[in-house]
């Protein structure tokens, strides 16, 4: 199955991010430079890696969701095609309007790294179904502008539908309703701050993020 | 400052020249220098770029080895890892700036220490920080902590190399000038390393990166005097940093290396444009002819002058193979950076510079760097205080209320506030990093099962007091803290903070810590392959204590083999291997506890070192023990602290030798580890050390949830966790 990871000016995430598609599939993703127009046709699954694009100058997110290859994830996610972004990739997701919300700056004012203790809150959604029983995973976090936000109604909304996949057990950024991970109403994209691909080695201190990229390329 | 400014006796002064340095340039010249080529010597022959205190007593160093592929005076240092890769290094300080705009100050510093790598050839994959900070309670404190450390992530984050390390200090000694010393580790293709030295004649040079601005002009100046009442007012002369186009940079760079694109390269770090150019001629025996008309300016009007001693941050200099022109413009548009060609390599031994069609600057480039001065100050090595016996220091009469004391004290307290806001992990090849308080950190060699193990140490009391025993204790604790997670100790950086050398007790203080580590490189075959001195740390008159920080690299050949301090286990055996007597001169305790800072520091034994820091790593290739680690400041007592911390689980110490139980439990001995060893190896453990002629006790055994000692304290581990954590984040609430 191919796989793609998008790369902006700065993201610092891709590398890592083709290392998890590549350990999961089998097959080296296809790294896609943000100025290219199209993702390739036989792309299932595209993962909008973390970092800095643009130096996070502008609103985190705001510059790489107006470059051109965005524009042609935007009307292929908009036709089902499986996308995750994390950190800055979530950041991209919201800005884009793919997924609803907006991060802004950590409740502390601080970056914050370190590894956080997730619950899985929809263990059926796309994104999850491969950790079965599994109830809680470690994710590293690592970000400045973490804090997830959005109006009631939105989460209201979200949580109804099923579209909150992952809260926070100690919520390090004051994210709204301990909000990690989200999903959209299809299904098929999905953003969180954390870092599943910073926990698949036992050297990274666990492997917990294999399950997120097994369950999303088995549902594919 | 402009082409007609008349040269002045005050204008030469103001420069930071003496009047026989001056002298020296009128003959070399035959005529005066305009004010462009004034500047360019004064920059060049600068403390801080001339080394001019220092050159001939960082000459004594080793600095060569088995696995040195290059050793001081290129932009790093690089050896072999074995299997054709390369680790590319150098420590550096950004002191003054630090001190004087803390964000962006400790933020450039990090660019600059990155940009010092990646020209090399290397990608940077971890950086480590050794600061040092004024005492908590002196009004600056706050907020000099709270700058750096920000500047530090903000940059390192950024740009997407982890820091992983590090070590943070606060005494009065700083409270006038902080020390910022920032260090880098990338990984090369050992047969693919990039120098400076610019070859061939009528080759282009190219400027990629940001455009030149008026910022940090005169910065390395400014590093080369003391402080005064005033020093706020050099806040223009710290540089902005843009972390966003160093990593467009560190790209565009590494893109074009895999070419075969670039003769030569070198960054722009202080003196900027003078120096790289200058270097990159000096060291290929060519001459440079620039254009500055078609440097990238970012605002009208700049002057020659101005764009020569600019320090504007993120800017490369590259001599590139004829032909090879578009290549490079390619690479570099795509990166959307600023490229521009803006002259060539001579045959005339001189930097020329054109600038609105006029010549501006021709001077001769052998004596900027062959004339250099090079002094020989009078020093004074101060000698050692003296000895204090255990027996003449009082004895605590609460024992879990020192040992909280301690463990909540600035130095040895939880730096958890620092490096939650460094992202550790980015890169995805950290093993090991200041998240488990170990004493190395851990990076793997990216897709191979081996890794680098890196560590920075000073303990600037033991130099104060002492400061050729000093000298040799940091080199040799960088070498035991490698050695503990199981590395073989390769090689150093350092970075030599000092106060004003034209003082004969600072420059003896520099010169004994120079011979002191030296000697320790030399015990341990452990070469210096870079580094960086920082002299005129003083403010009013008040020197810093002397603090040569040391980074340490080893490698771990395989991941299959190595510890951390996070792996003790529940009725695991305590020993430690090396000998106790139970030093307290200038401890942790005795500052802490009893507020004396006096007392020679401890002796390194560099055989006893050498014996037990082998035996220590052929353990853990044996897979005999649990967890290591180092007994530095505060003796036993911390060490046993950090390590159940580490592994959350409480211990017992019990007493092992006839002496003072403060001495025993806080004494700081050196050429100590302290492991723990599942009940079947402990008896192979204590038998092959005798047989080696090793020391091994047995000191106490994990479990419970209380630190406790024989004699001594008993407290729950939660509860001095929560004192150990507080100090930081009380400091900066």
């Amino acid at each position: 199955m191919k796989t793609a990871v998008i790369t902006f000016p700065a993201s610092n995430c891709n590398r890592d991010a083709a290392i998890a598609l590549e350990k999961v599939t089998g097959v080296k993703p296809e790294m896609v430079w943000h100025r290219e127009s199209e993702i390739p046709a036989d792309v299932s699954f595209v993962v909008l890696p973390g970092g800095f694009s643009y130096g996070d100058y502008l609103r985190c997110g705001a510059m790489a969701s107006r470059s051109p290859i965005v524009k042609d994830l935007v009307e292929k996610a908009n036709k089902g095609l499986a996308v995750a972004g994390f950190c800055n990739g979530f950041q991209v997701l919201t800005e884009a309007g793919l997924l609803p919300g907006a991060l802004i700056r950590n409740k502390g004012l601080k970056f914050v790294c370190r590894p956080e203790k997730l619950k899985i809150t929809n263990s059926n959604s796309r994104y999850t179904t491969n950790y079965g029983m599994t109830t809680d995973v470690i994710f590293p976090v690592a970000h400045h502008d973490g804090n997830y936000y959005a109006d009631d109604e939105t989460l209201n909304k979200l949580e109804k539908q099923g579209q909150v996949v992952f809260r926070y057990a100690e919520n390090p950024n004051g994210s709204a309703r301990d909000i990690a991970g989200i999903c959209n109403e299809a299904g098929n994209v999905f953003g969180m701050m954390p870092h599943p691909e910073r926990a698949i080695d036992p050297l990274h201190g666990g492997t917990d993020g294999l399950g997120l990229f097994k369950s999303i390329i088995e549902s594919i | 400052m402009n082409i007609k400014t008349k040269i002045t006796a005050e204008i030469v002064k103001e420069h930071g020249l003496s009047e026989e340095e001056y002298e020296i340039i009128l003959d070399r010249l035959g005529r005066e220098p305009n004010i462009n080529e004034l500047g360019i010597f004064s920059v060049m022959w600068s403390e801080h770029c001339s080394y001019k205190s220092s050159r001939r007593h960082l000459g004594k160093f080793l600095t060569k080895g088995d696995r040195v592929i290059q050793g001081p005076g290129e932009n790093a240092g690089v050896i072999d890892i074995d299997d054709g890769d390369a680790i590319i290094f150098k420590m550096e300080s950004h002191n003054h700036p630090s001190f004087i705009e803390p964000y962006q100050g400790a933020a450039t510093g990090i660019g600059g220490i990155m940009r010092d790598v990646f020209t090399m050839g290397a990608r940077p994959i971890a950086l480590m920080n050794a600061l040092r900070f004024g005492e908590p309670s002196h009004w600056k404190t706050k907020q000099l902590v709270n700058g750096v450390v920000a500047g530090i992530g903000g940059y390192g984050n950024c740009v997407g190399v982890p820091t992983v390390g590090g070590e943070t200090n606060f005494h009065k000694g700083y409270n006038g000038n902080i020390l910022v010393n920032a260090m880098c580790v990338g990984l090369a293709d050992a047969d693919n390393v990039f120098y400076s030295a610019a070859k061939g004649v009528g080759n282009p040079i190219f400027y990629v990166g940001s455009k030149t601005g008026r910022d940090g002009i005169h910065g390395a100046t400014m590093a080369s005097a003391e402080f005064d009442d005033d020093s706020e007012e050099k806040r223009p002369t710290v540089q902005v940093g843009d972390p966003f186009t160093e990593k467009l940079l560190i790209e565009a760079c590494l893109e074009l290396m895999a070419t075969d694109a670039i003769i030569a390269i070198q960054d722009m770090g202080a003196a900027g444009l003078t120096s790289s150019s200058i270097e990159m001629a000096d060291k290929g025996g060519v001459g440079i002819s620039l254009n500055l008309d078609k440097v990238p300016q970012r605002e009208d009007g700049m002057t020659a002058y101005e764009m020569m001693l600019s320090e504007s941050q993120e800017r490369m200099l590259m001599v590139i193979q004829p032909g090879k022109e578009k290549l490079a413009y390619d690479i570099f548009e795509k990166w959307e950076l600023d490229v521009a060609l803006i002259g060539k390599t001579t045959d005339t031994g001189r930097l020329v510079l054109r600038h609105n069609r006029k010549k501006v600057c021709d001077i001769p480039i052998a004596p900027l760097a062959d004339d250099a001065p090079n002094l020989d100050r009078p020093y004074e090595i101060p000698a050692s205080l003296p000895i204090i016996d255990a027996s003449e220091v009082h004895e605590t009469q609460d024992y879990d209320d020192a040992l909280v004391r301690i463990m909540g004290s600035p130095d040895i307290a939880s730096k958890r506030w620092i490096w939650e806001q460094y992202d550790r992990h980015v890169m995805a090849d950290t093993v090991d990093s200041s998240q488990s308080g170990g004493d190395a950190a851990i990076v793997r060699i990216h897709g191979k099962n081996k890794a680098v193990a890196i560590t920075t140490d000073c303990t600037p009391r033991y130099v104060q007091a002492d400061p050729y025993m000093g000298g040799k204790q940091c080199v040799a604790e960088t070498w035991r803290n490698l050695t503990c997670v199981g590395a073989d100790p390769i090689a150093i950086t350092d970075c030599l903070n000092f106060g004003n050398p034209e003082r004969p007790e600072i420059m003896g203080q520099f010169v004994g810590a120079i011979e002191g580590m030296n000697e320790a490189c030399r015990a341990f075959d452990y070469p210096v392959v870079s580094g960086n001195v920082s002299l005129y740390n003083e403010t009013n008159g008040a020197a810093i204590p002397p603090t040569p920080a040391v980074g340490g690299v080893g490698l771990i050949p395989d991941l299959d083999y190595f510890v951390t301090l996070t792996g003790a286990k529940d009725g695991d055996t305590l020993i430690m291997i090396g000998d106790t007597q139970g030093w307290l001169g200038s401890s942790i305790y005795l500052r802490e506890i009893l507020r004396r800072e006096e007392g020679a520091p401890p002796p390194v034994d560099l055989e006893a070192e050498k014996r037990n820091g082998d035996y220590v790593r052929k353990l853990i290739r044996n897979k005999r023990v649990n967890a290591v680690h180092d007994c530095s400041d505060g003796g036993l007592a911390v060490a046993a602290c950090e390590m159940a911390f580490a592994g959350n689980i409480g211990l017992h110490l019990s007493r092992a030798i006839e002496c003072p139980t403060h001495a025993w439990l806080f004494g700081e001995d050196q050429a100590r580890y302290l492991v723990a060893v599942e009940e079947n190896s402990v008896n192979p453990v204590i038998s092959t050390a005798k047989a080696k002629g090793v020391s091994a006790q047995i000191v106490g055994k994990i479990g419970g949830d209380r630190i406790k000692a024989d004699d001594g304290f008993d407290v729950s581990l939660a509860g001095l966790r929560k004192k150990h954590e507080a100090f930081l984040p009380e400091l900066m609430s």
